[in-house]
């Protein structure tokens, strides 16, 4: 499944869609991973991005990193104003373009999730991808129905005190072609999923984790390891769900046995976010990430 | 009916409205049920899912949505219709502005109602003007049959290059929407002759082409050009009023009918009371005026079609004659706090600083909600200002004056 670095370092994916010299910060998963999903969805698609931190790393008008058509949009508008243009493109003929939603957790789990679920019921012809960095990320770190348990922001400055929402879940439970979790700080399984959906019709939705050094309060040379860390400790699952069916993916096919997983403090004490967290806290969140593997566990087994 | 001859129907305004998209050829809709609105949605249902109108009809879960999809569908150089009521207009709000904004030539429908709570569903322009502000071209439609015509000079006006703006063309919501009436509409291949296809590109400064690719809409800074954007978008719809005279007077060469322009008056010649206002009950006050004639008063009426761009001039026009001793200007909505109550008598400050003072100005309400409007009410409201000039105030009226505003049929004192 992960592609080999030769070929996404190959003549056949070098151009680039989302130009250097952006206004992302450094160490940025959602830039990297947006970088990477146009390489793999190439120059004929649309991007709609709702009010995020994309809209400010793109660059101040003039200025502009996408070479593709890139539209700004109201937050709660991401998967609707794309709902409109495939429709306008199916209107007029155009078939041949890949339409893409690209959007924050607040965007996806809070204030765009009617205008996502409806979009996604109607079986419209698009990409929804919620890179999510579990914070209202570009207003400061304000707390998200995305932000784990435990994690400081600024409207939880104490640690927030409830679990995150399972967001892929809520759109696995559509009739969906295609929903997928990715870890946004690895640019071979960015890569990997976006050339995998490009020619898959009807919705498809991407769930990338995009670790954020300044909201997570890690140094930004860490991203990738951080990526990894949330991966190898169970705490981002890659799963894929593909016309119904379930499966684990990459690293995550290992770790339904719990010994193969590290245990979550490895990566919690690595991110100031969580420097109030208590080891009653800890315990807390490798509770919850052991429920989640039980649940995973029984619908794997479900289907067996 | 067929699409190869003119034909007049007997059916109602929202019916009108869905036959203007039809005709119009609207590539997308997007809609959203709301009483009154919901049976244009229905009718463009049964057009489109009996083959007998080429549309992409999206059933949005939202109003909100509806206008994000016109945005999206009309960035893709698409034709684009909707139309909604009251809450609906006011849920999509952020993305009416975001229409506007972008330049997007999208035409809606407002089936007007008064605004909740409590709950309300009859007509009251309170939704539509709630949009005063939002940059969009905003018309009145007065009968069926300008429902339906309205449709088509919108987009006329709305591609025209020179201005680029989305168009509302509010009615009242059962009085207009849910009442039948005849309604001419032209064969297909006439509304074609009229109304060209969009441009094969695209709108001349925006669309979503791979092949042209454009960034939109992206954080300016205070010292860059955003309050140029603003500007030019004030000055392209005031610079709309010459426009909108063109294509009315080239939708009457081509069809016979005339809507005379930003306003319509009547009877104001030799008139010494006007009576200002919006709406079906500018075509009905023309009885009021009828029977006030009869009995020797001379009075007069004029209905705004348009309300932005606001035709201040054409109404300085006719409201300069000499012979004229009092206005009353009579809104369907309520505008709390405003000058005088309702939106359109508080715009008049501005008109009335170019008359002379010794004009007697009424501001008045009626209807809010769908209460009645009679011809008798209409007929007290020209009494109350007759009464007004020549006594100074107003005595023996069914009407309460309260600070300044009649407030037609009010039952509080």
């Amino acid at each position: 499944m992960i592609m080999s670095l030769k070929e996404m370092l190959s003549d056949d994916f070098s151009e680039e869609f989302l130009l250097c010299g952006n206004s992302a910060c450094s160490g940025c998963a959602s830039e990297l991973a947006l970088r990477w999903a146009l390489k793999a969805l190439g120059s004929k698609t649309v991007v709609v991005a709702p009010a995020s931190c994309t809209n400010v790393y793109i660059g101040l008008w003039p200025g502009a990193a996408p070479t593709v058509p890139f539209i700004n949009m109201a937050f709660a508008a991401g998967a609707s104003a794309a709902s409109g243009i495939v429709a306008g493109y199916e209107a007029l003929g155009k078939t041949d373009i890949n339409v893409m939603t690209w959007a924050g957790d607040g965007g996806t789990v809070d204030i765009g999730i009617q205008a996502l679920s409806g979009a996604i019921e109607r079986g419209t012809n698009f990409i929804y991808a919620c890179y999510d960095n579990e914070i209202y990320a570009n207003t400061g770190t304000q707390r998200s129905g995305s932000t784990p348990f435990g994690a400081i922001t600024t409207t939880t400055p104490y640690g927030k005190p409830i679990h995150k929402k399972n967001i892929s879940q809520i759109i696995a439970a559509h009739d969906i072609p295609y929903v997928g979790t990715v870890n946004g700080a690895d640019p071979r399984d960015v890569f990997a999923i976006f050339k995998k959906i490009k020619d898959i019709t009807g919705p498809r939705f991407v769930h990338l984790l995009s670790p954020c050094p300044p909201g997570w309060r890690f140094d930004s040379s860490l991203i990738a390891e951080i990526g990894r860390l949330a991966v190898d400790c169970g705490i981002w699952i890659l799963w894929e769900q593909e016309n119904g069916e379930f499966h684990l993916r990459g690293k995550s096919r290992r770790l339904l046995d719990k010994s193969n997983r590290k245990p979550v403090d490895e990566y919690i004490k690595k991110q100031g976010r969580f420097r109030k967290m208590t080891q009653e806290g800890i315990n807390k969140i490798q509770q919850w990430v052991d429920g989640n593997w039980l649940a995973i566990e029984k619908t794997v087994k479900g289907q067996c | 009916m067929t699409d190869e001859k003119q034909e007049t129907l007997i059916i109602t305004g929202n019916e009108a409205s869905a036959w203007g998209a039809r005709r119009s050829k609207a590539h997308v809709v997007t809609a959203f049920p709301i009483t009154p609105q919901t049976t244009v949605m229905e009718t463009i249902s049964e057009f489109v899912d009996s083959g007998k109108m080429q549309c992409n009809f999206v059933k949005v879960e939202s109003e909100h949505s509806v206008m994000a999809g016109m945005v999206g569908a009309s960035m893709t150089g698409a034709r684009c219709f909707t139309a909604t009521s009251g809450q609906g207009l006011l849920y999509m709000a952020e993305m009416v502005h975001w229409v506007s904004g972008s330049r997007l030539p999208v035409v809606t429908t407002i089936a007007s109602r008064g605004i909740a709570p409590p709950w309300n569903i009859w007509v009251d322009y309170s939704d539509i003007l709630s949009m005063r502000d939002s940059g969009w071209i905003i018309q009145f439609a007065s009968t069926h049959q300008e429902i339906f015509d309205s449709i088509l000079m919108s987009y006329k006006l709305a591609e025209d290059p020179r201005v680029m703006l989305p168009v509302f063309i509010a009615y009242g919501g059962f009085s207009q929407s849910h009442t039948s009436k005849p309604v001419v509409i032209p064969s297909q291949k006439a509304v074609d002759d009229y109304l060209p296809p969009v441009p094969d590109d695209g709108w001349p400064h925006l669309v979503l082409n791979p092949e042209k690719p454009i960034v939109h809409g992206n954080l300016l800074m205070p010292q860059q050009e955003y309050m140029e954007f603003r500007y030019k978008m004030h000055e392209t719809i005031h610079g709309a009023k010459p426009i909108i005279k063109e294509v009315i007077a080239d939708f009457h060469e081509k069809f016979g009918r005339n809507y005379h322009g930003l306003i319509e008056s009547y009877r104001c010649d030799d008139a010494k009371y006007i009576l200002v206002t919006v709406g079906a009950l500018g075509e009905q006050v023309k009885d009021a005026v009828d029977t006030l004639r009869s009995e020797g008063k001379k009075v007069g009426s004029i209905k705004i079609r348009y309300f932005r761009p606001f035709p201040k001039e054409d109404l300085v026009e006719i409201l300069g004659s000499k012979n004229l001793e009092g206005i009353v200007v009579v809104d369907r909505s309520i505008a709390y706090g405003s000058p005088t109550g309702g939106h359109i008598s508080s715009e008049f400050s501005n008109i009335l600083s170019e008359l002379p003072s010794s004009l007697t100005y009424l501001p008045a309400v009626w209807g809010l909600g769908g209460r009645d409007v009679t011809v008798g009410d209409q007929e007290s409201v020209f009494n109350d200002l007759i009464n007004l000039h020549e006594e100074n105030e107003i005595k023996e009226t069914s009407n309460s004056y309260i600070n300044g505003t009649l407030w037609v049929n009010l039952k509080v004192r």
